[in-house]
């Protein structure tokens, strides 16, 4: 029922906005529209209807086929087809499988996932169920970051409301089918978003990766037959189940079917959580959903994969965005963190920015991911200080191939990216470090000088008294048209922390 | 959960609950609404829809409807019409009570329209 | 300048009771020593070896395991945390538009680093990976509260009001 008395006002809606519009909502279908506390209201958007279905009507066969003919990958980072995945863990025999579902989101600055639990929470659950009728598993667990209270909560009303129904615990829908899920908070370690630390770590214990094969389809948690996928991927399932395999393929690209969440971040007008059919041109996401760049800046890049993946230039702003695109280009699709960079942002210190990241969170149990890294970030840092050496650009690539090559589990196997990709595309900028021992974009501060332009200060002091080191003076020098005399950075003492630039009121004060 | 048709009479009930609902307010109430301050704006809403106007006004929180730099938002659906406010206060919020939950008319300054 | 060890250990008898029953229940439950370990931390604030003592001997484990856990995750606190925790956000989102400066910032008011507390015992600091607040960046909390679209200049206005 509509309010008859008031005429449509132009603009007032979500729906109108060119943000909105070039969006096609699958995994997202239900977030910022159903009460996500309410197990009814997802009823009510055809909620548990897939599970209805798999269980009244289809073979754990159809569903396993149903999704191998919808061509989804893994939304998780590296892009491995989900019922190919399903299809071993169905095959190998045991008394007891697992289904697990990986809500470690831990990329800085991506949050595709805590969104959908938090808006949808049901629709992992359904689809976690679904798949543990195809592999034949009763038991789920949802590993999920305890730095996300609001997620945690809603899971855990979610269950308690689908066991209350009768839509987890024994015999749902009459057909002899249990499926029950518990949740595992995660305790900070990014390594932990790695399937096999991940499933190290619901055990109880350090969450150390170990080597594939056996992979977790054979020998996963508490060594029996394990799938893990990612929420996302979770939250597009029922749908598929819904509308059929057809329906799904035919969003995409050839290789890459539906639809992909990225959370947009970084110097972009609109930051926000977007979904795009797989195969849309990166230059549409930034400039028309994402509103272009604010303040007449120009686009330098684009970071797409968090710490595995890399940063794409300007030069291959019309990509299309899908899996092996972005493989072809240096970067990866990763979770869907997309963070927009402009001039303003140095890539060396974007690169030093991850690997800063990565030997934080290297987990230590090999050594080229352990001391590799660290060796690289040492060089970056020698970089960035302006004490580096062309050698140094050389031994680094070299290094960042040893690293890729050698490491354990993804995260090494990853952590070179962002430095091998800037390098790549900004190697420029990398040279200006080391010879010309001058930062382009002015974010390396051992590079930096300020300076004062004599004839358009003011002489009003304010740089000097707000100086923490006392290194700015007053001159005898008298611009033109002004009263007071001029002042001066003594260089030499200067720590160029910018508090004088960011108190001149008058913008005489510039960093170069 | 016994059957098909158990789970469509819960669909069917809770849709024509929902149907029955002239105005159906959401406020985004995910991580980032909350901490962009939805709690205060969901407060104000809430306490001002009770008695006689709680039959006809729904006030729902919901999940994260993706645009962050306008949170807190606030959406009101009437059927088909669907009003988007953005940057909301607590005062912005009583205002939108008052004039357009309770009197019908939109606060136009307060949308996504007006603040884009 | 930093708490870290200097602090003695002050558990009640009442806490200890609460973390013996939450073992009691638990343990039997497979993978339970993290889930022990953050119901622990709840009751303590952090996970002193007294308390790891107690888990491992609970569940008739080693501490070696116990603490192997401890310090591989970064959640889990060997020291006590200040009064207010003040995290600042270096995810992507919030480091590209400068909580790199916030931060440092912070330390140099503070005269902390990273993971450190103040000598009184009111403010620990710590970096965190987006909190998904991106839309907000650069962003930091303080036991909670969210302060956004940060410039160093503001920090000290905001560490006065506590």
């Amino acid at each position: 029922m509509t309010c008859s008395n008031d005429k449509m006002v132009a603009g007032a809606s979500l729906n109108e906005t060119e943000f909105f519009k070039k969006q096609t909502r699958v995994a997202l279908r239900n977030c910022g529209v159903i009460d996500p506390c309410n197990i009814n209201e997802y009823i009510a958007r055809d909620g548990y209807a897939a599970l209805g279905k798999v269980l009244t009507e289809m073979s754990s066969e159809d569903v396993i086929q149903t999704l191998l003919d919808s061509g989804l990958r893994g939304r998780g980072g590296a892009g491995f087809p989900t019922g190919l995945k399903w299809k071993f863990a169905a095959a190998n025999a045991d008394d007891q499988k697992y289904v697990c579902c990986n809500a470690d989101e831990g990329d800085p600055g991506a949050f595709m996932d805590r969104s959908v639990l938090e808006g949808d929470p049901h629709v992992v659950l359904e689809a976690m169920a679904i798949a543990g009728y195809a592999i034949g598993a009763t038991q789920g667990y949802i590993y999920v970051r305890a730095e996300y209270p609001v997620a945690v909560e809603r899971l855990q009303l979610a269950i308690k409301q689908a066991r209350e129904y009768g839509l987890l615990g024994k015999n749902i829908f009459e057909s002899g089918f249990d499926f029950d899920i518990d949740l595992r908070l995660g305790a900070g370690a990014f390594v932990c978003g790695e399937e096999t630390a991940l499933m190290t770590s619901i055990e109880g214990k350090r969450g150390e990766p170990h080597p594939r094969p056996p992979f977790p389809a054979k020998s996963g948690l508490f060594k029996k037959p394990t799938i893990l996928n990612n929420v996302e991927t979770w939250a597009n399932i029922p749908q598929i189940i819904l509308n059929g395999a057809d329906w799904f393929a035919g969003m995409g690209t050839e290789k890459s079917k539906g639809t992909k969440v990225f959370a947009l971040g970084g110097k972009i007008k609109n930051t926000g959580l977007v979904e795009i059919p797989m195969g849309t041109p990166l230059r549409e996401v930034v400039e028309e959903i994402g509103g272009g760049i604010p303040g007449g800046k120009k686009f330098k890049a684009a970071q797409t994969g968090g710490p595995s993946g890399g940063c794409i230039p300007a030069q291959h702003f019309d990509v299309a965005i899908d899996y092996d695109n972005l493989i072809a280009i240096g970067s990866m699709m990763g979770s869907g963190g997309l963070i927009v960079m402009d001039e303003d942002n140095c890539m060396v210190d974007i690169a030093k920015f991850f690997l800063e990241f990565t030997v934080d969170e290297s987990c230590g149990k090999c050594t080229p991911c352990r001391v590799g890294t660290r060796r690289l970030l040492e060089m970056l840092d020698k970089i960035t200080k302006g004490q580096g050496t062309m050698q140094d650009l050389e031994e680094m690539k070299e290094l960042c191939l040893y690293i890729k090559a050698n490491s354990l589990c993804g995260l090494g196997q990853t952590a070179p990216n962002p430095v091998l990709s800037t390098l790549n595309y900004f190697y420029d900028e990398y040279v200006a470090h080391v010879k010309d021992k001058r930062c382009p974009a002015g974010v390396c501060k051992d590079l930096l000088s300020f300076t004062i332009d004599k004839d358009k200060c003011i002489g009003c002091g304010l740089c000097a008294r707000n100086c923490p080191v006392n290194c700015i003076s007053q001159t005898d020098y008298v611009a033109p048209g002004h009263k007071l005399a001029s002042y001066v950075i003594d260089s030499s003492k200067c720590i160029k922390c910018g508090a004088c630039m960011a108190n001149c009121k008058v913008g005489a004060i510039s960093k170069k | 959960m016994k059957s098909l048709a158990e789970l469509q009479a819960i669909k069917d009930k809770t849709n024509q609950e929902l149907g029955t609902v002239e105005k159906r307010v959401l406020v985004g109430m995910a991580t980032c609404g909350i901490a962009a301050g939805a709690s205060p704006v969901y407060d104000v809403l809430a306490n001002g829809v009770q008695g006689d106007l709680a039959k006809t006004v729904s006030v729902k929180q919901t999940g994260c409807v993706g645009i962050c730099q306008y949170e807190p938002v606030v959406e009101i659906y009437e059927g088909d019409k669907r009003t988007t406010y953005v940057k909301m206060t607590a005062e912005k919020a009583q205002k939108v009570l008052e004039d357009h939950i309770k009197n019908g008319k939109v606060v136009y300054e307060y949308t996504i329209g007006a603040n884009n | 300048m930093s708490l870290k060890s200097t602090v003695p250990f002050k558990g009640t008898k009442e806490q200890e009771q609460q973390l013996k029953a939450i073992i009691e229940a638990e343990k039997n439950n497979k993978g339970c020593l993290i889930p022990i370990m953050q119901k622990a931390q709840n009751i303590y604030g952090y996970l002193p070896i007294e308390v790891q003592k107690i888990i491992a001997e609970g569940l008739s484990i080693s501490l070696q395991e116990v603490y192997g856990v401890s310090t591989f995750y970064s959640f889990f606190s060997l020291y006590p945390k200040g009064e207010y925790q003040i995290s600042v956000c270096l995810g992507t989102a919030c480091y590209v538009k400068g909580s790199g400066d916030v931060f440092e910032k912070l330390q140099q008011v503070l005269g902390i680093k990273d993971g450190e507390c103040t000598a009184d015992g009111k403010f620990s600091i710590s970096a965190c990976r987006c909190i998904g607040a991106c839309g907000l960046a650069p962003v930091m909390t303080i036991n909670g509260d969210v302060y956004g679209r940060l410039t160093p200049n503001e920090v000290e206005g905001i560490l006065a009001k506590y």
